[in-house]
């Protein structure tokens, strides 16, 4: 883990309540699947938020509004500083044994495989991609998976964008090894249908961010583990749901 | 130059500032950022005789200035404290750390602090009486006089090390449990623990935590914490370990003149990994500005 001060560069809506905020600084050291806790202006808690890119010196944080604190990061403009927490949590093992693996991404749980697709492409492995949604209003970052050369598959829950259902109807595509990151009702629907073996990302509400007031425990199969350090990627192996 | 060192029970630390039980794990999360040997000392997660889970998330809500924390006492049990995570603290800390036990019966209480007592590590035993007595229908052991004393007279008993009784604020008359800690043979006192509180989430109409109600942490509760800590340090002769909501050096000075003899830190330290480190090395200046020569003789109100 790691303190820094990150400058807002650009922050815009992308989405029905979704935004995409780009961070200039020390991006150092950070891996995909990990995430950053920031200090917000008149809120006590840092917001814990998923690293979605990592490009130059720039971080992408891709978040929807759901409360005061996503709603001030949301007012956030160019030049504004973010005391920022980063390094944190565990990161996607990508030395697993796999050559087609497939992405399924739920709502806001799409902005960390962006970076995980860009990883595996860098080794040789392109993946499917699956994002599901609500409704087409809340629709983003196809066009970016697609841009990286992904295979993409878009779902709504009311059709009105895609295919028509859930991000379980489509995992027919051919793959041996997966990532997930969604609300819980998907990642468990995910687990149930899914073949091969992934690995989950969970989010809990935390304290720290870093392993400290064990506010975001969970039981696995090899026992207690913290999501925000421990986690928030888990094997499909280890849950306990 | 500032004299910060304090005297806390016969063992000197170099500052009074002390990260407090549940807000610091066993120290090895902090000592990868900043070498915690510049602590006063720090008090490690709370120890139970048995490992425990702790309850249901979420576990963490937020709230003006503060937070509410329903952890529920997770720890791996006195056994794996002693087994794996004092071999672990001791290569990143060189000084006494304070060991904070809770209990659920007076048995276990002195269980627990039996064992931590025999470790070198161990300068003083910090014992949260805040939890329930299984044996006394599920209330708190700090909340009557009598269940505070049955805990620190069975405890004392049992160890050879200075024993605090970290107190509840959720009382109706904290000197009184103060005192009866006292008559009880207590060697220090630390308080508050946090104040009893709860939230609801209006998109389900819920409590946010799932565990209903919570303990309320941060600056929030400081100005009740310092009334508690002036309360009780004049009601008592022996020494007050204050804390509650402390997150500057101000804020130490504040308590200690209210009549702390140190000072913990808590919920600063989730939210700023490095508020102890911070508060000490802002200590010297802060004093200087209030004309303050040596913390051991701050001219308490």
């Amino acid at each position: 883990m790691r303190q820094t001060n990150f400058q807002v560069k650009h922050n815009e809506k992308i989405a029905e309540n979704v935004f995409k905020m780009q961070l200039g600084g020390d991006i150092s050291g950070i891996k995909a699947g990990q995430f950053v806790n920031i200090l917000i202006d008149g809120l006590y808690l840092r917001r814990p938020i998923s690293v979605c890119d990592l490009q130059d010196d720039e971080l992408t944080i891709v978040f929807k509004v759901v409360g005061k604190g996503t709603e001030k990061l949301a007012e956030a403009v160019p030049g504004d500083m973010l005391d920022t927490l980063v390094e944190l949590g565990n990161g996607y093992d990508l030395g697993k044994d796999f050559e087609k693996p497939l992405l399924i991404g739920g709502g806001v749980g799409v902005p960390p495989l962006y970076l995980l697709a860009k990883r595996l492409i860098a080794l040789g492995k392109t993946p499917t991609v699956i994002l599901g949604f609500n409704k087409q209003s809340e629709v983003f970052f196809e066009q970016e998976f697609k841009a990286l050369g992904c295979d993409v598959r878009v779902v709504t829950v009311d059709g009105s964008y895609g295919a028509r259902g859930f991000v379980t109807d489509v995992m027919d595509a051919d793959y041996d090894y997966f990532f997930t990151c969604g609300p819980e009702p998907m990642l468990k629907a995910v687990y149930a249908k899914s073949k091969a073996s992934g690995q989950f990302s969970f989010e809990e509400r935390m304290g720290c961010g870093f392993g400290a007031c064990m506010g975001c425990s969970c039981k696995t199969i090899t026992g207690y583990k913290r999501i925000c350090k421990d986690g928030p990627i888990m094997f499909k192996e280890e849950i306990l749901w | 130059m500032v004299d910060t060192r304090v005297n806390l029970l016969g063992i000197e630390l170099t500052n009074p500032v002390i990260p407090a039980s549940g807000t610091f794990g066993y120290g090895y999360e902090f000592a990868d950022l900043y070498d915690i040997n510049v602590l006063g000392t720090f008090s490690f997660k709370g120890t139970t005789k048995e490992p425990r889970f702790g309850n249901p998330t979420p576990r963490i809500a937020e709230c003006a200035s503060g937070m509410l924390n329903a952890v529920g006492l997770q720890n791996p049990g006195v056994d794996a404290v002693i087994g794996e995570e004092l071999p672990k603290l001791r290569r990143v800390f060189d000084k006494k750390v304070m060991a904070n036990v809770s209990g659920f019966s007076v048995d276990e209480y002195v269980y627990t602090c039996q064992k931590l007592d025999e470790c070198e590590e161990v300068g003083w035993l910090e014992v949260n009486v805040s939890c329930p007595n299984v044996h006394g229908g599920g209330m708190s052991f700090g909340t009557t006089e009598k269940g505070v004393a049955e805990v620190t007279t069975a405890v004392k008993k049992a160890v050879k090390k200075p024993v605090i009784v970290k107190l509840s604020p959720n009382v109706t008359d904290i000197k009184a449990i103060a005192k009866a800690c006292e008559d009880a043979g207590a060697d220090g006192i630390s308080l508050i623990n946090t104040l009893l509180g709860m939230r609801m989430n209006l998109k389900t109409g819920r409590p946010l935590l799932k565990n209903v109600t919570g303990g309320l942490s941060g600056p929030a509760v400081f100005p009740v914490a310092v009334r508690m800590v002036y309360d009780v340090s004049h009601t008592v002769k022996i020494p007050v370990v204050g804390m509650g909501g402390v997150s500057s050096a101000e804020d130490v000075l504040e308590m200690m003149y209210a009549g702390a003899t140190a000072v913990e830190v808590g919920a600063a330290n989730l939210v700023d990994p490095f508020a102890c480190k911070r508060i000490i090395e802002d200590l010297p200046r802060v004093m200087q500005k209030y004309g303050i020569s040596a913390l051991a003789d701050i001219k308490r109100y």
